[in-house]
């Protein structure tokens, strides 16, 4: 049962990855990442990581798509002959063959690899228990620098973005 | 128990097409998309491996950290694209090709 269901959310992710790429409306490549990102949180809840499953959809869902959204949007430029349709983006997928045979050679050698590896893994594995406690214990003890790291990362994205898109505003006025 | 190469292939397969399509997409926005699925791909791959490790959940804090480099990527990306298509009027990756402004 647990695997028929895993399956379906691997199936799932894969499906909608692959429509990615062969559609041409990105705006409808965006809802197909929707997708994928829901299905990997799926994904992640199989792989005992309930708290990871949440902030996938938390800062996936509803952070990044959202920006990526409106990066669309802003940057939408109509061309003669196009649907003028409010949700339609065309943008051409150029070189495919080619490409799409390097993609696919790459897997073939992970899936080498993978077949080939046959990991063992001892000891024992998380059983029906969430991380939550031991995630917050580490975040505050062994990985309390990288933490820090990672807010004045975060700071600094803020001031960067802001500082840019201040002056996007400033040039085109002038 | 899912084993976890099932895993590794699921990761494999979505970092390939993430590949393919941020090697395709006449858009840099596009590109930024296939960027997105190769660091979930990633991401699958370190936190498949952290179920085996209950004390030190090692893989599991990693892919935490990787998903707010993520988010912090795209935002400073869509910035540049923004400032970008100001100056080019496309955000074509092969249109854009004058280095001096």
């Amino acid at each position: 049962m647990e695997l028929v269901a895993f399956y379906f959310f691997a199936g799932l992710a894969i499906v909608s990855a692959l429509f990615i790429l062969f559609t041409r409306n990105l705006m409808y490549a965006a809802f197909g990442l929707f997708l994928t990102f829901m299905s990997v949180a799926a994904l992640y809840v199989f792989a005992m990581a309930d708290f990871l499953a949440v902030s996938q959809i938390m800062i996936y869902v509803g952070g990044v798509l959202v920006l990526l959204v409106f990066g669309i949007m802003l940057t939408h430029q109509h061309k003669a002959g196009q649907s003028t349709q409010a949700n339609y983006v065309e943008v051409e997928n150029g070189g495919m063959p080619f490409r799409v045979a390097v993609s696919v050679a790459f897997f073939l050698l992970l899936i080498k690899v993978i077949t080939n590896a046959d990991f063992e893994l001892e000891g024992s594995y998380i059983e029906h228990k969430s991380t939550l406690q031991q995630l917050g214990i580490h975040l505050m003890t062994s990985h309390l620098l990288p933490f820090e790291i990672i807010a004045v990362l975060l700071l600094a994205v803020l001031l960067g973005a802001g500082y840019m898109a201040f002056n996007r505003i400033n040039n085109s006025g002038s | 128990m899912i084993p976890v190469s099932h895993f590794l292939i699921v990761a494999a397969a979505l970092f390939c097409i993430g590949l393919a399509v941020a090697l395709t997409k006449k858009n840099a926005i596009g590109v930024l998309l296939g960027l997105e699925l190769m660091l979930n791909a990633v991401n699958i791959n370190l936190v498949a491996f952290s179920r085996h490790d209950p004390e030190l959940i090692r893989g599991q804090l990693f892919a935490l950290f990787v998903l707010v480099v993520a988010v912090c990527e795209i935002a400073i990306a869509l910035a540049v694209i923004l400032r970008v298509f100001d100056h080019y009027k496309t955000i074509d990756p092969d249109h854009i090709d004058n280095l001096r402004g």
